[in-house]
Order: structure tokens, then sequence, then C-alpha cells
């Protein structure tokens, strides 16, 4: 599938990471499916990372703020499509940690390296699931 | 009571992003859910059946943990919210080939 995002919404979250360095940010990417699975972002809300113990290589948002999000966007026909972060002095790449933590299969989560404080490569992963068995694909990341 | 249901259950649910169901408690509403549609069972709670660790469950602004849990009492025009948990982090990362 493929997560399409405008270049306004794309700067944002890059920026986001760089704000927060060298600790991780998060957001949640709120938007519409379509009839493929496809996802086209709207917003991306900034989040509170509430991993205050160890910011530096772990995020959490906190589930009150995703109560918000949700019933805000459940008002407007949208949906929450997926989620981003940031990995400050690390790759673009999914951890054993991200898969561990992710419970919401179908969505996308955005991955932004931040080296030296700058946002670097921002790549996209759809959590999949299939029985028990969940894993993380590549996603074509659109930035319009 | 309306319960707001995340993306990656409505899978589960018809379909459905919100639904209304009945019941004076939280566990008497999410029974009613399950059994209206039972493979969301599994998917919110354990063998052991409770509920899921990575899964939060919300009346209105408040997480039934620190209410009475699934003992916690609802009413009509309240909101249940569900919630799995968003968290991760960049420690052991998954190797580059």
């Amino acid at each position: 599938m493929a997560l399409t995002i405008s270049k306004a919404e794309w700067t944002s979250l890059r920026q986001h990471g760089e704000e927060t360095f060298p600790h991780e940010c998060c957001g949640v990417l709120v938007g519409v499916f379509g009839a493929d699975g496809s996802k086209t972002v709207h917003s991306a809300v900034r989040c509170q990372n509430q991993r205050t113990d160890s910011p530096h290589n772990r995020y959490f948002i906190d589930p009150r703020e995703l109560v918000r999000i949700q019933r805000e966007v459940s008002e407007k026909a949208q949906d929450i499509v997926g989620f981003y972060h940031s990995h400050p002095q690390h790759p673009a790449r999914w951890s054993k940690t991200d898969l561990e933590e992710a419970h919401w299969p179908g969505c996308s989560y955005v991955i932004t390296s931040v080296m030296d404080g700058v946002a670097a490569i921002t790549n996209s992963f759809e959590l999949t699931e299939h029985g028990d068995c969940k894993s993380f694909r590549d996603e074509e990341l659109n930035v319009l | 009571m309306r319960v707001l249901i995340p993306t990656p259950l409505r899978q589960y649910a018809d379909k459905q992003a919100s639904l209304d169901v009945s019941g004076g408690s939280v566990a008497e509403a999410l029974g009613e859910l399950t059994s209206r549609y039972p493979e969301l069972r599994k998917q919110l709670f354990s063998d052991d059946g409770r509920l899921r660790k990575f899964v939060n469950v919300y009346v209105n602004d408040e997480d039934i943990r620190y209410l009475q849990n699934e003992s916690t009492q609802v009413k009509p025009g309240d909101t249940l919210s569900i919630i799995p948990s968003v968290a991760g982090g960049c420690s052991e990362l998954k190797e580059i080939a």
C-alpha cells in the first residue's frame, strides 16, 4: 500500500524530530483510507513523548491523547491512519521495539532519522498481521 | 452508549467506526460488543479472559484502570473508547541487509 502526505505535513513531522532532538518525537497521522487500503494524510498531529525515563530511544503516546484524537476524527468522517516518530542518531528503519509495541495493523508507522539534529531520511512502514504473526512491510511514501 | 472502534479492529466489527450498545457497566458493554462480534473477543481479551495489556479502555476521558476497571458503571450518553497503545523506539534496531 501507499501513504500520501502533503509537503507541508511531511515537513512538519520532520521538523518535530529536529525540535525534540536528541529525544524522540511522536505524533498521529489523521486522514482517510482509500478503498484499496492506501492512506492519505490530512494532518500530522503532534503528541508529547511520555517516555520521560528514556526519551532518546523510546516513545509512548498518552492514550488519553489518542482517545481525544479518535473522538475528534470520528466526528469529521476521518480516521487515524498511522503514527510517526523519530530515531535520533539512528536509521529510519523499524526496530524490534517498534514491532513489539505496534498494535495498529493496517496503519502506517512513519520513521524519520534525525542525525546531529537534522532530519535525514523518512520512511513509512505498514503494520501487517496474519493470525498471531505481525510484521512491518516497506510502504511507498508519496509527498505531494 | 456509543463505542468507538479503532481502525485496526473495525475489520472484526463489520467495518463500523462506532456503534451503540447497552449495559450498565464496562463489562456488560464489552460483553454485548463481543457477543455481537465474536472475533473481537480474541483481539481484546487474552486467553485468561483479561483485557490485553496494550488495549486501553476509556469511559469518556477516564481510563478504566483508574476507575473500577471492567466493573466501572456506565450510563446512556457515555462514550466508550477502545484504544490500542502506541509506543516504540529506536533501540534494538532491525539489522539492515
